[in-house]
């Protein structure tokens, strides 16, 4: 692996701090809020989805016209797009219940903690394993495929 | 020009906590990942820090491909928490106050040395079954909130948007049929 910019982690720190604090300040940390817009009471969470996908989007819009790479990595600047499979289906609805049980995503999770919210390291314990679970399927499901034809 | 009644009172309904928390949040967690894809070129998510911390101590092939991003990722998620906790020490203290925070009413406060923290009421079980669930879910549909919802929606991805429908629309049900079983909250 080549040798990272000395400012390349101080960014990413910077970076999920502004991301915390947004969190935060829109109460999305709180999985209360997260419900009571799951359940049509509240619909202002449509404004921080949107709203930081708008402005994340005139970033992944512009960057590519104005610099061939980043200053910190040289990575050539791209959207973020992903293939298209069952699995983002099937992963997508999985999610959504959990999402809809507990009212609280990775990323907001993390922020929730730093709000002073203890009892969310239930969540973080649980995603954890529901994240080993699938990894360790997964990995094991790979092996048996290489070690055998490439089916599928 | 006096305005009609009639939608102030639709916006009041719809937004009983108004928009302007959502909408400033928003903006900074965009601009947050903004900071980091214009350094970097990286489009970050939250959700791949699972599998990439879970490298740490497991040799599984899922986990070692993200072995190269796992250090980072630490440090994206130590940010994230760091920022919950700026904004508890400043906004939810009370330290800084803005007429564009809505403080809401949800879940208990409490005070450690001077500083005003928050937990939730909703049961415990819920946060770790739920969490099971966002653990699968996230890491098999390629992406969460953010790595869908944000970067991959800013992205105009066909996959990220067809991502977000799902999980939106089926925790929306599930929400919903959880509450029409009075379990609350």
């Amino acid at each position: 692996m080549s040798e990272r910019h000395p400012l390349f982690k101080p960014l990413v720190l910077v970076g999920g701090i502004v991301f915390g604090f947004g969190l935060g300040f829109s109460q999305m940390a709180r999985p209360e809020v997260v419900l009571n817009f799951l359940q049509f009471e509240d619909f202002g969470l449509l404004f921080v989805m949107f709203g930081a996908a708008v402005v994340s989007g005139v970033a992944f819009a512009v960057m590519p016209r104005l610099r061939d790479g980043a200053p910190l990595t040289g990575n050539r600047y791209e959207r973020r797009l992903k293939p298209f499979d069952r699995n983002v289906l099937v992963g997508g609805a999985v999610f959504g219940v959990g999402w809809g049980l507990s009212g609280i995503c990775p990323g907001a999770a993390y922020a929730s903690l730093g709000t002073g919210n203890v009892t969310i390291l239930w969540a973080l314990a649980g995603m954890f394993v529901g994240a080993y679970l699938q990894g360790y399927w997964r990995s094991k499901r790979a092996d048996a495929g290489t070690a055998a034809t490439r089916a599928d | 020009m006096l305005a009609d009644p009639v939608p102030l009172q639709l916006v009041a309904e719809l937004f009983p906590n108004g928009i302007s928390r959502y909408a400033v949040g928003g903006l900074l967690v965009g601009l947050g990942t903004v900071l980091i894809y214009v350094g970097t070129g990286i489009p970050a998510g939250a959700s791949t820090f699972l599998e990439s911390t879970l490298s740490y101590v497991s040799g599984q092939s899922r986990f070692q491909q993200y072995v190269g991003s796992r250090d980072w990722r630490v440090v994206f998620t130590a940010g994230i928490i760091l920022g919950g906790l700026l904004f508890a020490a400043t906004v939810q203290s009370g330290v800084v106050s803005s007429a564009l925070y809505q403080s809401g009413s949800t879940g208990q406060l409490y005070e450690v040395g001077g500083v005003t923290l928050w937990s939730t009421d909703v049961q415990p079980w819920r946060l770790l079954v739920g969490g099971i669930f966002v653990g699968i879910g996230t890491r098999i549909g390629k992406g969460c909130t953010s790595g869908h919802g944000v970067c991959g929606v800013g992205s105009a991805s066909k996959t990220s948007i067809a991502g977000v429908v799902t999980f939106l629309t089926v925790a929306i049900l599930t929400a919903q049929a959880v509450a029409a079983m009075g379990v609350s909250p």
